[in-house]
């Protein structure tokens, strides 16, 4: 098990970083022709990240447009936040001192993700017009990653493992010396769950998460007037 | 001509979110444009042999373009913040009008064709193949978005379904199945100059006509220029503005402002046209073409200067792209030779392109103008925010501006003034439910159940503030509420020009001879 989980770790991991590489790459080679902020926009660079940092961070336009959606996402994200802070006590020898002081704050994040997620799902099901808009993958996404957090609230309430050798093994991954990984099936489950969400990001809508940084209607100045914005193909069109 | 039979949805004290009702709006689709209408433009006659292999690759094309596209195709998750935003969903309970379900029906080939799920799992991702049906509904849907943008306020990737529509729009041009309205109306511009197809001559004879009623009205013999060399400023407006009502008391308006202010002007009768319905169909080329005759316009006929009237697509296109459309702007590159012809000519202590709300708001500010806001008296105004200004341009070159100044204009010229619920007004505003290309017969159905969310907060004013005049600052606007109000019982002629209402409070002075 050792082995297999080490070899899909690898691979996992590769294909995230390439899948999301090649994603971005793509999205920062594709030019955007013409200015299309979401008018009123800020007039400066400045000001454009501060919109994106609000976007972000607090969700602005959802919370303009929704209100049990943003609390459910945001809870959600806020969640996941924390859970992968507090996880990166498994990938750093010392423990950084805040991600120390963040462990029992990732515990919570861990209930608040599932409990947003739970709140999501719930509003796929029972409203109607996001039923109407749901696809077969929508809903097994869901599942995935409340059966993450399930799993990983079973380890550290219900069914405990063995944190110290988990550690040792990511730890080993990450030096190629590779240790033993506790015989465990809730653990072998919550990884395996993961590898699936490492796979799954660059190829499904998960990719909102770098995708938004490059989205025109909220990373655009609005200076149309002021300076000349040209893409190398419509340049071509001068004459 | 007798009121179509159409169904005009009830006004209820809010706007509720109506039940789905699939297929409520699957008949509603426009004519398709005839072979010489498409030709015109560059596009196929007909509907071509290999049409999936052309749309296919058309839509790889978009994909490389146009980032916007791209990034939106992936990016969705289905969250449905913006099922509720639509105004042609909440009017015709129709769920393929929710923004990101119209989104879907693109999206679901995309996938299909060029990702990894949609390739190997297209079930699982809800990918579909493409097919005559899916055209259809395509030319169906994606002309019952008026490209307003009012779901890409709400939604959290800030994805802009106008977008997708003109992508849509963009590919069934490209296998032969475009739209009549706004391609038969793109081939008059070419040819002629101005959607109407008004020829210089007769549009010569229209401005005259203008000129002896203002002369008439007021004892002052107010000008109406076309074509003349070395004006200071060009303008370039609507050409509904030369035949519709109330279009023609907003130019009329204009032309006295001008007139007040001493400044020289005129039009062009090769560029009569402000709108520019490239947009619409998404087509970079044609759009390009319409924007180049404003700049070929500018620099033959020497001006200092470019005001933009009265039209909401157009001042999207002049303020965000005649800049990188025709170099009609300011800081182009020194070495971008296209660009500096024209910036080197225009005065760069104005705005380029103007709006003619900002030149008159200037004017207000100096105290150029004389006014008698009391000839308004008998009005209670509310202002529409058009879509196109309020969520894709700008104007005085502040944040909001396109908000804050129309309204003074109009406080300036009224005394009576009240604003609409503000979740219906600035970036929040409801489409008239004419724009993007949908302000034709074969849609009205479409137009008037579009409107309901905004004859709702007007009919809100109207019962508790007495609102009798609607003020909008876009032709297609105008047009599109003097056919929408009587069938919501409002009276037709409540819509009015901003500049109809400066043109009445405006005091002339009589001309030294």
């Amino acid at each position: 098990m050792t082995t297999l989980f080490a070899i899909l770790f690898y691979a996992a991991t590769v294909f995230l970083v390439a899948g999301l590489a090649m994603k971005i790459a793509s999205y920062w080679r594709t030019p955007a022709p013409l200015k299309i902020p979401t008018m009123p926009a800020p007039r400066t660079q400045s000001g454009v990240a501060l919109r994106m940092a609000r976007e972000v961070v607090l969700f602005e336009s959802l919370f303009k447009s929704n209100k049990w959606i943003w609390v459910f996402g945001w809870m959600f994200h806020v969640g996941l936040f924390l859970v992968l802070a507090r996880h990166l006590r498994y990938f750093t020898d010392p423990v950084w001192f805040w991600v120390e002081w963040i462990q029992p704050f990732g515990i919570y994040g861990g209930m608040a993700m599932v409990a947003g997620l739970g709140g999501l799902w719930a509003r796929r099901v029972f409203v109607e017009r996001i039923r109407y808009i749901s696809t077969p993958s929508d809903h097994l996404i869901l599942a995935l990653l409340i059966s993450i957090g399930v799993t990983g609230l079973g380890m550290t309430y219900v069914v405990h493992t063995d944190i110290v050798a988990v550690k040792a093994f990511f730890l080993g991954l990450m030096r190629f010396d590779w240790q033993p990984l506790p015989n465990d099936g809730v653990l072998y489950l919550h990884l395996s769950l993961i590898l699936t969400l490492m796979v799954i990001f660059p190829i499904s809508k998960l990719l909102h998460a770098p995708g938004i940084f490059f989205s025109p209607t909220r990373n655009q100045v609005d200076d149309s007037r002021e300076k000349r914005h040209l893409a190398p193909w419509a340049a071509k069109l001068d004459k | 001509m007798a009121k179509p039979d159409i169904q005009t949805p009830e006004l209820k004290e809010y706007v509720e979110i109506p039940a789905l009702k699939d297929g409520a709006m699957a008949h509603s689709s426009p004519f398709v444009a005839k072979p010489d209408h498409q030709a015109a433009l560059g596009f196929p006659g007909e509907l071509v042999d290999n049409w999936e292999e052309v749309a296919i690759n058309k839509m790889g094309d978009l994909l490389n373009k146009y980032r916007s596209f791209k990034v939106f195709l992936d990016i969705c998750v289905h969250c449905g913040a913006c099922t509720d935003k639509c105004h042609y969903f909440l009017g015709t309970e129709d769920p393929k009008n929710m923004p990101v379900a119209r989104q879907e029906l693109l999206r679901s080939v995309y996938r299909r064709y060029f990702t990894f799920a949609g390739k190997h799992f297209p079930k699982l991702v809800g990918a579909r193949d493409i097919s005559k049906e899916i055209l259809d509904e395509w030319h169906s849907y994606f002309h019952q978005c008026s490209e307003c943008r009012r779901c890409s306020v709400f939604c959290p990737y800030g994805i802009d379904t106008a977008e997708i529509t003109m992508g849509a729009r963009d590919i069934l041009d490209a296998v032969g199945y475009g739209q009549k309205y706004s391609n038969e109306i793109i081939g008059k511009v070419h040819k002629i100059g101005n959607n109407l197809g008004l020829p210089g001559p007769a549009l010569e004879a229209t401005l005259e006509d203008f000129a002896e009623e203002i002369q008439e009205d007021t004892g002052v013999p107010v000008r109406i220029p076309l074509d003349e060399k070395g004006a200071d400023v060009l303008l370039i407006t609507p050409s509904a503005d030369f035949f519709a009502e109330p279009h023609i008391d907003g130019l009329m308006g204009y032309a006295k402002v001008f007139h007040q202010a001493g400044i020289s002007w005129t039009l062009s009768s090769y560029a009569s046209e402000g709108a520019n319905f490239g947009l619409f169909i998404g087509n970079y080329d044609n759009m390009k073409s319409i924007a180049e005759r404003i700049r070929t316009a500018a620099l033959e006929l020497g001006v200092k200067r470019i005001i933009v009237g009265e039209c909401g697509h157009a001042w999207r296109v002049a303020y965000s792209f005649w800049n990188t459309l025709a170099g009609a702007g300011a800081g182009a590159d020194p070495n971008d030779k296209y660009a500096q012809m024209l910036q080197k000519q225009l005065d760069p202590r104005y705005p380029i392109p103007q709006h003619i709300i900002e030149f008159t708001y200037d004017l207000i500010q100096k105290k150029a103008l004389r006014l008698d806001p009391s000839a308004n008296d008998w009005r209670t105004v509310t202002f529409h925010d058009s879509c196109n200004v309020a969520r894709a341009s700008g104007m005085g070159g502040i944040e909001g501006g396109q908000f804050a100044l129309p309204r003074a204009v109009v406080q300036a010229v009224c005394n009576n003034y009240v604003d609409m619920a503000p979740d219906t007004i600035h970036a929040s505003t409801f489409c008239c439910g004419g724009g993007g290309g949908l302000l034709t017969d074969d849609l009205m159905e479409l137009r008037i159940k579009g409107a309901m969310p905004r004859m709702q907060a007007l009919k809100q004013v109207v019962d508790e503030h007495n609102v009798n005049t609607l003020a909008a600052i876009c032709a297609i606007c105008k047009s599109q509420f003097t056919k929408a109000l009587p069938f919501y019982e409002f009276p037709m002629d409540m819509i009015a020009s901003v500049h109809q209402l400066v043109s009445d409070a405006l005091i002339m002075d009589p001309t030294e001879v």
